[in-house]
């Protein structure tokens, strides 16, 4: 160690010691002031970080903890995994409907609002903007008050128990979020690029697809990925329309197999049941973090 | 189902011909949007007033009008008055506890640190979740029999026996009111998050050098120019809360006693649990769905009065 690493120190000539004396203790006060102040700032930050994660964490290691009154009662494994594969339909099952509905919501939710989107930023037509207030209008309405109708509406049609007729209805809840985005996606692509292409003679849809929709890809994947947390985890849609067991989605079963034996609750299966449902949400939102926080700027400012 | 617009060929050089053509194109690609829209949204609407207005039980179908009967039988229904005012008690303690825990927490992690990353991914990770799932998870985290709270408040000294979370009306409230600020919390931080960044440095350092302390700038320059922000998050969260369902469906089934039944709740309990009846669910609909508009409508307006000052 060699003391002439240091700035300041008493060898140092006098002239140019007078600032740097003065400042240094300054500066290891303000130092150990700072970390002073911000011990309790780490001891809140952190206890604060614990509240939020702890309950997912128990969660995931309650599920394969031994529990009396689960199915996993002597040592660790994954009996109540076990418990959850052999329920009613079976996990596999309802992971199924889960995924065909959810992926039916992305893709009907997709098309809808890109064509969409496309055509309310680059067309004018009668009704436009009609159209366009209707459907952000959908946002005012309540979820429960239009569930009762189209319970109606999709016995009516013979839609009713189907993971379509599902689908299509958490594609309209979808809409005022995802036909707006798109708009903002396409609104702020250059006319010039999509012009050009026209003058080249592509027809407005080739434009569109070799065109646009690279350029509003990530608008696309905010969309998509909204569409599919709000399916994967829609609750009251399904309860509403769904009567047949063997049709319902994830979260339904797990909420019905809580009360599975005369009123006993098997925990440890709804917590395999939550770590299931929540697994996939939380690796999405994890790997896409950055669409989340984008979905919620453009409605933060422009809404 | 979607429509397709198929390719067309090269526009011909007449002016009208070429507007014309590009309307039908703008017709052909919202036309997907315009037939979920009209089919599963207006006609809904539209469906929802017959129905209110109508005898319509659940099996049996449309009997006919009966107006205003189920008008009368909802508002006179014996759970309809507890229900409101619960939901009203419920919408304020979440919502002042949501945006007031949001703005705290969005101003807490605004430093870009990696400390502060770190912090607003965990505050967040639970906004991942469905409200299904995270009520699913606290109804464990709550039970007596396996869950650890209520050791961890024994073993605290914080309570003499089991704790019951979701035994008494107060505690249900309570406990359902902290999932869901655990549940939102990240989200309502995330939106403040983003007005805070709107507002420019300058404003604040001026105010700064103007001699306010850090309190009075916030009170002062940040609070006002956060307004849009917090009027945009308390609309969100009084129509949400007013809306609630999925938490207490699955924590308290309005129990117990039916202390808290939220107004939805109500309604699918009258539609589709033993009353069975669709029209008078439907005239609730219909009254929630004008007091929403109403509320929307005056939240705007105080923003926008707001504004102008």
């Amino acid at each position: 160690m060699t003391t002439t690493a240091l700035p300041a120190g008493a060898a140092s000539p006098p002239g140019p010691t007078r600032p740097q004396a003065r400042r240094r203790p300054r500066a290891t006060r303000a130092r150990l002031a700072g970390i002073a102040l911000r011990t309790p700032y780490w001891v809140l930050t952190g206890g604060l970080a614990l509240v939020f994660v702890f309950p997912l964490i128990w969660a995931g290691v309650a599920s394969v903890a031994p529990q009396p009154g689960s199915s996993q009662v002597d040592g660790w494994g994954l009996g109540n995994y076990a418990t959850l594969m052999e329920y009613q339909a079976g996990l596999p099952q309802y992971l199924l409907n889960s995924t065909l509905v959810s992926t039916m919501t992305v893709l009907f939710t997709l098309v809808a609002s890109v064509l969409g989107g496309y055509a309310f930023s680059r067309f004018r037509f009668p009704g436009r903007n009609v159209l366009f207030l209707l459907t952000l209008a959908i946002l005012m309405v309540p979820y429960a008050t239009l569930l009762i109708p189209l319970y109606v509406m999709l016995n009516a049609i013979g839609l009713q128990n189907t993971l379509v007729g599902l689908a299509l209805v958490l594609t309209v809840f979808q809409l005022p979020f995802a036909t707006f985005m798109m708009r903002i996606s396409f609104d702020a692509v250059p006319r010039e690029l999509d012009e050009a292409a026209l003058v080249d003679g592509c027809s407005s849809f080739r434009a569109l697809r070799t065109v646009l929709l690279p350029a509003v890809k990530p608008g696309i994947i905010t969309v998509g990925l909204f569409a599919f947390l709000a399916a994967w985890n829609d609750f009251v849609a399904p309860l509403i329309l769904i009567s047949d067991s063997t049709k319902i989605p994830l979260p339904l079963a797990v909420a019905n197999l809580r009360a599975q034996v005369m009123g006993i609750v098997d925990y440890g299966a709804t917590e395999a049941g939550v770590v299931v449902m929540a697994l996939p949400c939380v690796v999405l939102f994890l790997l896409l973090q950055r669409h989340y926080v984008r979905g919620f700027m453009s409605g933060a400012l422009k809404g | 189902m979607p429509v397709t617009p198929s390719a067309s060929p090269p526009t011909r050089p007449a002016v009208v011909a070429v507007a014309r053509r590009r309307a039908l194109h703008g017709w052909a690609y919202a036309a997907p949007t315009a037939l979920l829209v009209v089919g599963l949204f207006v006609l809904p609407v539209l469906l929802v007033g017959q129905m209110s207005l109508s005898d319509w039980p659940l099996l049996a179908g449309n009997q006919g009008l009966n107006a205003p009967e189920n008008y009368v039988d909802a508002v006179t229904h014996r759970f309809f008055w507890d229900s409101v005012v619960f939901t009203l008690k419920y919408t304020l303690i979440a919502t002042v506890l949501l945006i007031g825990l949001g703005l705290g927490l969005a101003l807490l992690v605004q430093e870009s640190s990696r400390w502060s990353a770190v912090l607003r991914t965990s505050i967040l990770v639970p906004s991942a979740l469905g409200l299904a799932s995270a009520s699913l998870l606290f109804y464990a985290l709550y039970s007596p029999q396996v869950g650890p709270l209520s050791p961890l408040l024994q073993r605290l000294g914080l309570a003499d026996g089991p704790v019951s979370f979701l035994g008494t009306p107060d505690s249900a409230l309570w406990s359902t009111v902290f999932l869901v600020v655990w549940r939102f919390a990240g989200f309502y931080m995330l939106l403040l998050m983003v007005g805070l960044q709107g507002i420019p440095h300058e404003v604040i350092e001026a105010a700064r050098m103007d001699g306010a302390n850090r309190w009075q700038s916030f009170l002062h320059v940040t609070l006002p120019l956060l307004r849009p922000s917090l009027a945009l998050c308390t609309v969100l969260c009084v129509t949400g809360s007013l809306l609630a369902f999925d938490q207490f469906y699955i924590l308290t089934k309005g129990g117990p006693d039916n202390s808290t039944l939220t107004v939805v709740q109500l309604i699918y309990n009258v539609a589709f649990q033993g009353q069975n009846d669709l029209g008078i669910a439907a005239a609730l609909s219909i009254v929630v769905l004008v007091v929403l508009v109403v509320v929307n409508v005056a939240q705007m307006r105080a923003m926008r009065a707001g504004q102008e000052d």
